[in-house]
């Protein structure tokens, strides 16, 4: 079996919260949550996203460092920003194409998972993915993923011309090799041209 | 004016015994959040709140509790937790704990008395009240959040010591409806199946079930069927979490899923997706169902469902042709006026098809109290006796008379149920009360009423660790145990007996429940008969009196639990392995073997919205609080995940009534009324708006709620009443400006 690895599945997120209150229990920030829970459109859906730091293998945020604050460990681990270096500037915050990082003003530093290092680095598996109760948030091998989940699960990206390959993968649809996060032409956007709404009860109650 | 009512007959303003007994929040863990050094011991243990009771790890430092640690060797759950179990440990080292007896006085609202002057005091009344107005005026109320142990010790107090008809627990608010149907077609009161068999069905039916939010630790089994290639049907008004990405989500108007069923029941006849020969060999009563489902044609199912016939023809077909297939239902088909007849609806889909008794085949309620499956199996209810036996059969009074050495004629008969109690209460039939582990000001239907009840006992006395807004009503209130406090078992969702540890003693004051009630027992005359030394001993007893009851845990001991991970019911001796699926070999739990269909034609809820009254109102929960919210309410963290109640509205509606997002709007019934903020969401149907529960006062969903009963499980009809929706000035006034757990809002 394969070294354990992180996975998430957006389309399994039930959006309770257990991964945001479990992470506050994590030893290194105890009391402070830093994975982000997103909801998307609450009027018009109950979808929601969790969202850890992916862990760059070049990570931008400690490339945009001005102070050399964000190291990552040798088995690829990006961690929070160190307190001693980390002058509060939020480089890292504006350029993580993830949006991962806080600047926290108390205590003056940018801090962001670390894949909850204390637990991971003495075998333990991180707070969020051992309680996640939807499996949204999975620490197992990829063999496990294979054998037990549809579709495939990747760990490129593009963010325009920018290609990112992440230590944390996330699960899409098997026809996906990579997440291609481009501009929106805003000539797309215009009214009308929306689709029917999926997650309208209203509108399921009409259909014929 | 609701406002004056609720604070009539309480001993001081709200907002002084708020300012005295909470709720408050705990935020922080008992030495802070940057306490350093290991713990001194990590005990495995159960969370207290829900009926699947997740394995969890609780740390302990000084003998008090500071964190915990995912337990994941446990089965069922395997170290997953929903926010609820990670933040449990706050009502630890809490500020608003009751560390001593206190009694009602009138000018200074509680204060402080030793022990044995309350004990005494409750006793003495006790003796009064039956003295004076007969035995029966005395009545017990308790709850499904109670180890087996304590649901055990209550339903024998009752009998034995306070010799009462009148006990009956809050479970009657939850469990009932599935219980009785279950008993009615499959003769056992328990879920069929262990949850390990829902990823291998092919097609999983989840029927009023926002397992999402309250049972979310299933949406894993739930979604690892999907990955196994199970579709997934969902019905529930509101689109919840597992209905936004379900195969099929039916949108059911609250009260005519019994369209859905026998609509899909009839496509599935007419299509030959029955299996006949099943029927024949293992049933009864197919043709007396048959009879009524050939008149639920899709076009008259959906005209009662309130949905597109297409969905009921889809649902069938997805349904019908399955090999292997799983339903599970919850309070939104069982919380109502018919609610035996919508779970028996449910389970003849399941009977018809004989995909039950194998593997990936069966069938679920999903508890929604700690121990809904087990306290209501102990004799606690107003017409059982331990082992889930019959108050009213002969040999079952003989049997539990023996264990308990009593004469079978001084065995009270059946009393009243938890809304007729309280009706009881009321109309001044019942005058004194002893409470445990209950919250009826918030979790009863028709608030005002239920306020009124209580105010107007002659004594009343509860035991609970925080103030409860019941409590608040009460002459005494004696301080007793947390579930990590005291030790027990519980039975889970799959009827799973496992056992909570005693992780800490209770702080100085506070006592073990049982052995408050073996105390009170013990003034009552009764000591004799409640000479335990410890929770083990009742088990030990409990063991006995359930031998040979349906509910036969005589085969399971505390060691057994502990070095199994739980033993599942009927065990009936220690050489038997325990019973994970029920019904193998097509042997149902009727004494001819055969499962019972039961016909019954839908009919409307007590009351459907009209001209003055024109939306349908249905309440539920949210994942961060648990019911009445006494002690969820009570930690901040799941309080700022979801402070307040909110009205979910669907924006057509909402347009209509000129309402926005965040707008506060007064939803009101004939009983009475809430004045939240509106969530405007397009997750709901246009004709019915959702509220929350588990707030008091002004923001209680159930000021609004009707009080009506099913006839049989006498469960409360929460899910629909009718109610008009308007847009409202922000509310004002000392109730308001409480905090939002107290009952305020901002």
């Amino acid at each position: 079996m394969s070294e354990l690895a992180f996975f998430i599945d957006y389309s399994r997120c039930i959006g309770c919260q257990a991964c945001v209150q479990a992470c506050g229990e994590c030893d290194t920030h105890r009391g402070r949550s830093l994975i982000h829970l997103e909801t998307i459109e609450r009027r018009d859906s109950v979808q929601t996203a969790p969202q850890v730091c992916m862990h760059c293998e070049d990570p931008i945020c400690a490339q945009v460092c001005p102070a050399d604050a964000i190291k990552q460990t040798p088995d690829g681990v990006v961690q929070s920003s160190l307190k001693p270096r980390c002058i509060g500037c939020s480089n890292c915050v504006l350029a993580c194409p993830f949006g991962v990082p806080k600047y926290e003003s108390d205590p003056d530093q940018m801090m962001k998972c670390d894949m909850c290092y204390d637990r991971t680095s003495t075998g333990r598996r991180p707070m969020c993915a051992t309680v996640c109760p939807s499996g949204a948030l999975a620490f197992t091998s990829i063999e496990d993923i294979m054998r037990t989940r549809q579709g495939r699960a990747i760990n490129e990206w593009r963010f325009g011309d920018q290609p990112v390959r992440t230590k944390v993968h996330v699960l899409v649809p098997t026809e996906i090799t990579h997440v291609d996060v481009g501009l929106i032409p805003l000539s797309s956007l215009r009214r009308g041209s929306a689709p029917a709404d999926p997650y309208d009860v209203a509108a399921l109650l009409e259909d014929r | 004016m609701e406002a004056r009512r609720v604070m009539a007959r309480l001993p001081l303003p709200v907002a002084d015994l708020a300012r005295e007994f909470g709720p408050h929040l705990n935020r922080e863990p008992a030495g802070g959040w940057h306490a350093t050094g290991d713990p001194d011991r990590i005990v495995p243990t159960h969370c207290c709140f829900c009926g699947q009771q997740c394995g969890i790890q609780l740390k302990v430092k000084d003998e008090r509790i500071v964190g915990f640690e995912p337990w994941e060797a446990f089965p069922f759950n395997r170290g997953k937790l929903c926010p609820k179990g990670v933040k449990r440990y706050m009502q630890d080292e809490h500020p608003d704990r009751l560390l001593t007896p206190l009694m009602r006085d009138e000018t200074r609202g509680f204060v402080p008395i030793d022990w044995e002057s309350a004990l005494d005091r409750t006793a003495r009344e006790i003796q009064r009240i039956q003295g004076a107005y007969g035995r029966d005026a005395f009545a017990v109320l308790t709850g499904a959040s109670l180890t087996n142990e304590k649901a055990y010790l209550m339903g024998k107090f009752a009998r034995v010591a306070a010799r009462t008809a009148n006990i009956d627990y809050n479970g009657r608010l939850c469990m009932v409806s599935a219980a009785a149907a279950s008993k009615k077609i499959l003769g056992i009161d328990r879920s069929a199946n262990p949850w390990s068999d829902i990823p291998k069905a092919s097609v999983v039916l989840v029927a009023g079930a926002n397992i999402a939010e309250c049972a979310p630790i299933t949406t894993d089994y739930l979604w690892q069927a999907r990955e196994n290639g199970a579709k997934l049907i969902v019905l529930d008004p509101r689109m919840t979490p597992i209905a936004r990405t379900a195969d099929l989500f039916i949108p059911v108007r609250s009260g005519g899923d019994i369209g859905v069923f026998y609509g899909m029941l009839h496509v599935m006849i007419q299509r030959g997706w029955i299996n006949r020969e099943f029927i024949d060999a293992h049933t009864t009563g197919w043709d007396a169902l048959q009879a009524i489902v050939e008149r639920y044609t899709p076009e008259h199912a959906a005209s009662i469902a309130r949905v597109p016939a297409s969905m009921i023809v889809r649902a069938a077909e997805m349904w019908g042709p399955a090999e292997t297939s799983f339903l599970l239902h919850a309070r939104g088909i069982e919380h109502h006026s018919k609610g035996v007849e919508n779970c028996m609806a449910a389970i003849n889909l399941v009977v018809a098809t004989g995909r039950i008794g194998r593997e990936g085949c069966g069938y679920a309620m999903i508890t929604g109290q700690g121990n809904g499956q087990g306290a209501r199996e102990q004799g606690q209810k107003c017409d059982q006796l331990p082992g889930a036996r019959d108050l009213e059969n002969p040999a079952h009074r003989e049997h539990i008379a023996g264990v308990w050495g009593v004469d079978e004629s001084t065995i009270p008969h059946t009393g009243l149920s938890a809304v007729p109690l309280l009706e009881a209460i009321h109309d001044g039939r019942i005058k004194g009360l002893l409470l445990l582990c209950f919250n009826p000001v918030v979790s009863l239907p028709d608030g005002d009423f239920i306020r009124e009840a209580l105010s107007r006992l002659e004594f009343f006395a509860v035991i609970d660790f925080f103030m409860s807004e019941t409590a608040r009503y009460a002459d005494l209130v004696l301080p007793g145990s947390l579930m990590e406090e005291d030790e027990g078992t519980t039975t889970n969702v799959e009827g799973r007996v496992i056992r909570h540890r005693q992780v800490v003693k209770p702080p100085a004051g506070a006592r073990e429940d049982w052995r408050i009630i073996c105390d009170l027992a013990a003034r009552l005359g009764a000591g004799d008969k409640f000479a335990y030394q410890s929770a083990q001993e009742i088990f030990e007893e409990l063991r006995v009196a359930s031998k040979g009851g349906v509910a036969d845990y005589a085969g399971i001991t505390w060691d057994r639990i502990d070095r199994e991970l739980g033993v599942f019911w009927p065990c009936p001796s220690i050489d038997h392995p325990g019973t994970p699926r029920l019904y193998e070999g097509w042997r149902f739990g009727h004494p001819d073997g055969k499962a019972h269909f039961q016909p019954a034609d839908w009919r409307p809820a007590a009351e459907e919205p009209d001209a003055d009254f024109p939306i349908v109102l249905t309440t539920g929960r949210v994942v961060s609080q648990y019911l009445s919210g006494t002690q969820t309410r009570r930690i901040g963290a799941l309080v700022d995940q979801y402070p307040q109640p909110r009205c979910e509205i669907h924006p057509r509606l909402a347009a209509s009534l000129g309402i926005t997002d965040g707008d506060f709007v007064r939803v009101e019934s004939r009983r009475g009324a809430v004045v939240v903020r509106a969530q405007v969401v397009k997750t709901i149907r246009p004709d019915t708006v959702f509220l929350p529960y588990h707030w008091p006062l002004d923001r209680s969903a159930n000021n609004c709620t009707i009080r009506a009963i099913d006839p049989i499980s006498k469960i409360p009809e929460f899910k629909i009443c009718a109610v008009r929706v308007s847009k409202a000035e922000e509310p004002t006034g000392e109730i308001a400006g409480l905090e939002p757990e107290a009952g305020g809002i901002r």
